[in-house]
């Protein structure tokens, strides 16, 4: 495909970035100013925080600089679990303007929460992200994230606005009609899953719609892993430059950080969302450079401020600057987690969370097998369930209730349909005793 | 009077047949009717053998999942009309059928055919009230 769409004005500076430009002492000062408030609210307010502050002897004062940080407890997804709903907002639910929810693992939602303050900061940290993958006032947004509980398309919709680029609030789904508007409303930029591009793009084919004739340039596309080859992919697909955007919705939703137009590693907005690198095992922090688990602390949120908060996510800060000239450090691109959660169609599910419907269906856990595949784009999950003496039925009809009994309980919990497959006892293969979980075939689809 | 069958789940996958018939084979059991319900994702393969309890025996040592079912087995008269007149009763009676198959009932020249209802004893008691044979016993069916 053509390069006709790299001639964008990537590389012009937008003042809303200025924040991303802080000389590295400024940004210091400002990080120790904003982590001591939120130690101090977190402390006052949250039952949670005082707790384990006071079982290890830190006082709020005891925390002056960003390097007294590494002297404050983790705080895990298990915390807001145990807290739900509202157990971890440190203010009133009177000055909370906005919640988010996304599933949990017991079947409960894991909550989060927002100020009209908070709104703003994670608006303007989206409208930071997006200046960086080069978009500005006179583009055209297509936000095609899930709008509702789900961060994605809430916090691309805000953000654009901010930036002061023109909203087109499509949300999830309906692919013929996601290319329609792009191409009939001239969208410039699009916010989705990158596996849900990459079903646009087989799409778009079937439709004879050729994105070589459309203004799209720009793709910001988050909430999944994804690979350098799907953006080599989706480059030769689609003439598009996809940026990767990273943030999950316990430190704030997308926004905690994205690529420049470098492509290579994402910029953690760290005036915002300070981030550390800690060995999975100990919890031990890693010098810049060495790979170990993601953590990040919310430096400007109020509603819910999370202090340490461990991601599971597996990866290392670049320690060179980048030539984009930004003082905020980069981490790379996340390729796997330290934990056996994935992520389908933007939604996190963790394997425990299967066995929490197949229980809730007959009361004991068969053996079962998560396979994950990709067909044209989209995420399929198939669970394969081992029949056992008490579950098989000996009519059709009474298996495809079970069946549809999976099914609906795990669509419950996860918000994800899934295919049910009833395998024979012993047939899904076991090491050491015990099951892999997780089959992801995802990889092979695009290369 | 109810006859003991053997269902066995099965995968559908090409192969899944062939195995549990071997392992009958092998084990000198004989069949002597058999049905295949199947759907796109799996099937159950339902048996009626000689010896269901050493049939049973060995499907599970072999790994197979087995379920034993009583079953009612009714002659039928192998002419023309047989069959729909002891439908119709059991309809008439509002009986419900949940699946059946037929075989060749050697001893009689006749049809057997193998029902499983939803209420074994009201189809037991219309079948006996109307004088419709139920076969007693695998021996029978087979003789």
């Amino acid at each position: 495909m053509s390069d006709k769409k790299e001639s964008c004005n990537c590389l012009e500076f937008n003042p809303v970035s200025a924040p991303d430009y802080l000389p590295k002492e400024q940004l210091r000062g400002l990080q120790s100013q904003r982590l001591r408030k939120i130690v101090s609210l977190a402390y006052n307010n949250v039952q949670l925080y005082k707790e384990r502050m006071d079982a290890i002897g830190v006082k709020p004062e005891d925390i002056k600089t960003i390097d007294d940080l590494r002297r404050m407890p983790f705080t895990q997804k298990t915390d807001l679990r145990d807290y739900y709903p509202f157990g971890l907002f440190a203010v009133p639910m009177s000055d909370v303007v906005r919640v988010h929810a996304s599933s949990g693992t017991t079947g409960k939602p894991i909550v989060v929460s927002y100020t009209k303050e908070d709104l703003n900061v994670w608006s303007s940290a989206m409208m930071r992200c997006m200046a960086a993958a080069g978009l500005g006032k006179g583009d055209i947004v297509q936000v095609a994230y899930g709008y509702g509980l789900f961060t994605g398309g809430l916090g691309a919709h805000y953000g654009a606005e901010t930036l002061g680029a023109t909203v087109i609030p499509v949300s999830g789904g309906h692919t013929d009609r996601q290319l329609m508007l792009m191409r009939d409303f001239g969208t410039t930029a699009i916010c989705c899953t990158p596996s849900y591009f990459v079903h646009m793009i087989e799409k778009a084919e079937e439709l004879g719609i050729s994105f070589e004739e459309l203004p799209l340039r720009v793709g910001i596309f988050g909430a999944e892993p994804w690979t350098e080859g799907m953006r080599q992919y989706i480059k030769r697909n689609a003439g598009i430059q996809a940026f990767d955007i990273y943030g999950l919705s316990e430190i704030v939703g997308p926004g905690c950080g994205i690529e420049c137009v470098n492509h290579d590693g994402l910029h953690i907005l760290e005036d915002l969302f300070y981030v550390e690198i800690v060995n999975p095992e100990t919890g031990e922090p890693l010098p810049d450079g060495e790979e170990g688990e993601l953590v990040l602390t919310t430096l400007s949120k109020y509603a819910m401020p999370m202090i340490r908060y461990r991601t599971h996510d597996i990866t290392s800060i670049i320690p060179e600057p980048c030539s984009c000239g930004r003082t905020l450090r980069r981490i790379r691109r996340i390729g796997r987690r330290s934990d056996d959660m994935f992520i389908i169609r933007g939604v996190n599910v963790f394997p425990s969370q299967i066995e929490t419907a197949l229980l809730s269906v007959e009361g004991t856990l068969p053996h079962y097998q998560i396979v994950l595949s990709r067909h044209q784009g989209l995420d399929e999950m198939e669970v394969q369930v081992e029949i056992t003496g008490e579950m098989f039925a000996d009519t059709i009809s009474g298996m495809e209730e079970l069946r549809r009994k999976i099914s609906y309980s795990i669509e419950r919990i996860v918000n994800i349909r899934a295919k049910i497959m009833l395998v024979e006892p012993n047939t899904i293969v076991r090491s050491e005793g015990k099951a892999k979980r997780v089959v992801d075939n995802r990889q092979d689809d695009v290369k | 009077m109810r006859i003991k069958q053997v269902s066995v789940f099965l995968e559908n996958r090409p192969g899944q047949i062939s195995a549990p018939c071997r392992v009958l084979a092998n084990a000198g059991i004989n069949i002597l009717t058999l049905s295949l319900a199947d759907t796109q994702q799996f099937g159950i393969l339902r048996l009626v053998l000689d010896d269901w309890e050493k049939g049973c025996d060995v499907l599970k040592q072999a790994g197979h999942l087995v379920k034993i079912t009583d079953v009612i087995a009714v002659e039928v008269s192998h002419t023309p009309g047989g069959m729909a007149s002891v439908l119709e009763l059991l309809e008439h009676n509002k009986v419900n059928v949940e699946y059946m198959y037929a075989s060749h009932y050697r001893q009689k020249q006749a049809a057997a055919v193998v029902f499983r209802f939803s209420d074994p004893d009201a189809a037991e008691k219309i079948l006996t009230e109307n004088n419709i044979h139920i076969i007693s016993s695998v021996e029978e069916f087979d003789a």
